[in-house]
């Protein structure tokens, strides 16, 4: 391991990598990703492997969007030998009744305004693209044929390998135990496996990013707390687009690899650390899908897990330093989707950092928006 | 035995071949190894190929095999529908 590096990342998640990548790729050199764990060992290799477009804020549907054009080329771009498994057959988010299917109105003509091709369907419709929804609980739709799933493993793993020829170090299973800091400026970040001296740390940590923020003295208004999901044998394809339904507290997709992963939120679940699995979450959602996808209740669970969303209070990211601490800089509260916006994560932070303009404006994106005054948007999309 | 005619994981498809390959990449846990070939990852939880793989580990890195950590274990055991877990639930 480096003793000296001109930037420490601190998570081996797709942010982390995809900020390393990025830092790399614009020129910057001394990069080193610290992770306690193995890489994607947080939430990027627990989620549910989708990626949409289809979001109730601005800030998120352009993130969603910019995100998306990159994981179209990102095979080419990245130089990887591997599959990301990128399949766009659409996400289909089902509206239960009149409110639901009047909020999705105006989401749609947001995300239209901003180049986002996602349109209204009627159920009939929706019925064609999923003859198995039970049409019973399909008032209307939603439906972007541009979302749809990406691999999170072999998505990273693309992001690492591009990232190690640039010249960036990875050192995986090594924890960092305190950041050093002197007049305001960070000076080390001492870790089990030794102390790297530099002033620049970006916090990328995920489920872990406020205990990272605490470590050096920055308070972040964020939380965990465990988010389960399920995953099925593989069958044969039966089902294009993820289903998404907020009112019934599902999503459910099938991969290319034929198997079927689902899961679900719950709102009473306490601000934790916790990554268990239990049998609430299955007899929850084991009806839910039965309910609404009944088909898909032949198929066999063969695992299940939990992970972590790290929530910031308007539900979308935290991008960008702090006027707290110079060369922190942070990458966190993603409530749930910092997977599939990881593209942009690393371009935006990685931008700012070396002093360039970034290429979209990220007050929004700030620690700072959160300071006293009312939230301007808040998004309600969210499983 | 030609490394690519053995196979290690049957409900994923993954050759001793395969695993040869990520050990070369540098990749050296059984948790890494799952996630990027499905090794363990089907139907058999690993319940099959688990100690092949651990085994395949050990030798590779030469390691003592109580050294190389097993790979997490999850629920299930076995598979179970989906429409036997919801039927058992509205008994309760």
């Amino acid at each position: 391991m480096k003793s000296k590096a001109d930037y420490v990342i601190i998570g081996g998640g797709i942010s982390g990598c995809s900020i390393a990548y990025n830092l790399a790729m614009q020129g910057a050199k001394n990069i080193v990703v610290i992770d306690k764990s193995y890489m994607t060992s947080g939430a990027t290799g627990r989620c549910g492997a989708g990626v949409r477009q289809q979001w109730g804020t601005k800030m998120n549907c352009l993130l969603a969007k910019k995100s998306v054009e990159f994981f179209e080329n990102a095979k080419e771009i990245l130089q990887y030998e591997g599959d990301i498994e990128f399949k766009q057959e659409g996400y289909l988010i089902i509206a239960s009744n009149e409110n639901e299917a009047e909020q999705f109105k105006k989401n749609v003509a947001l995300q239209n305004d901003l180049g986002i091709p996602s349109k209204v369907l009627t159920k009939e419709e929706a019925l064609e693209i999923v003859p198995h929804l039970n049409p019973e609980q399909v008032h209307s739709a939603t439906f972007c044929h541009t979302d749809g799933h990406l691999n999170p493993f072999t998505m990273t793993d693309a992001y690492y390998h591009a990232a190690k020829r640039l010249g960036v170090e990875f050192n995986f299973y090594t924890e960092v135990l305190d950041i050093e800091t002197k007049a305001g400026k960070i000076t080390a970040v001492s870790t089990d496996k030794g102390k790297i001296k530099t002033n620049v740390v970006v916090n990328a940590a995920g489920g872990w990013s406020k205990e990272i923020g605490a470590l050096a003295g920055v308070e972040l208004p964020v939380y965990s707390r465990n988010h389960e999901i399920l995953v099925t044998e593989p069958v044969e394809k039966m089902q294009g687009p993820m289903v998404i339904s907020f009112s019934h507290n599902i999503y459910c997709q099938q991969t290319p690899h034929g198997a079927f992963i689902m899961g679900r939120g719950d709102k009473d679940e306490p601000k934790s650390h916790t990554m268990r699995s239990t049998w609430q979450f299955l007899d929850k959602m084991s009806s839910t899908v039965c309910k609404l996808l009944p088909k898909i209740g032949e198929l066999r669970v063969i695992r299940q897990w939990g992970g972590l969303y790290n929530m910031s209070p308007d539900h979308q990211p935290i991008i960008g330093g702090t006027k707290d601490l110079e060369g922190f800089y942070m990458a966190c509260g993603f409530s749930g989707h910092g997977f599939m916006l990881a593209p942009m994560t690393g371009l935006l932070l990685s931008e700012l950092i070396l002093g360039k303009t970034p290429s979209m404006p990220m007050e929004n994106l700030s620690l700072e928006r959160f300071e006293g005054q009312d939230l301007d948007e808040i998004e309600t999309s969210v499983v | 035995m030609d490394p690519k005619n053995v196979i290690i994981c049957r409900c994923s498809d993954v050759t001793l071949e395969d695993l040869l390959e990520l050990f070369k990449e540098g990749y050296s846990t059984f948790e890494e190894l799952k996630r990027i070939k499905r090794v363990g990852m089907g139907p058999c939880q690993a319940n099959t190929c688990g100690k092949m793989v651990q085994w395949e580990i050990a030798k590779y890195f030469n390691k003592p095999l109580e050294e190389v950590p097993f790979h997490n274990m999850r629920p299930f055991t076995m598979g179970v529908k989906l429409k036997s877990i919801k039927e058992q639930a509205d008994e309760e």
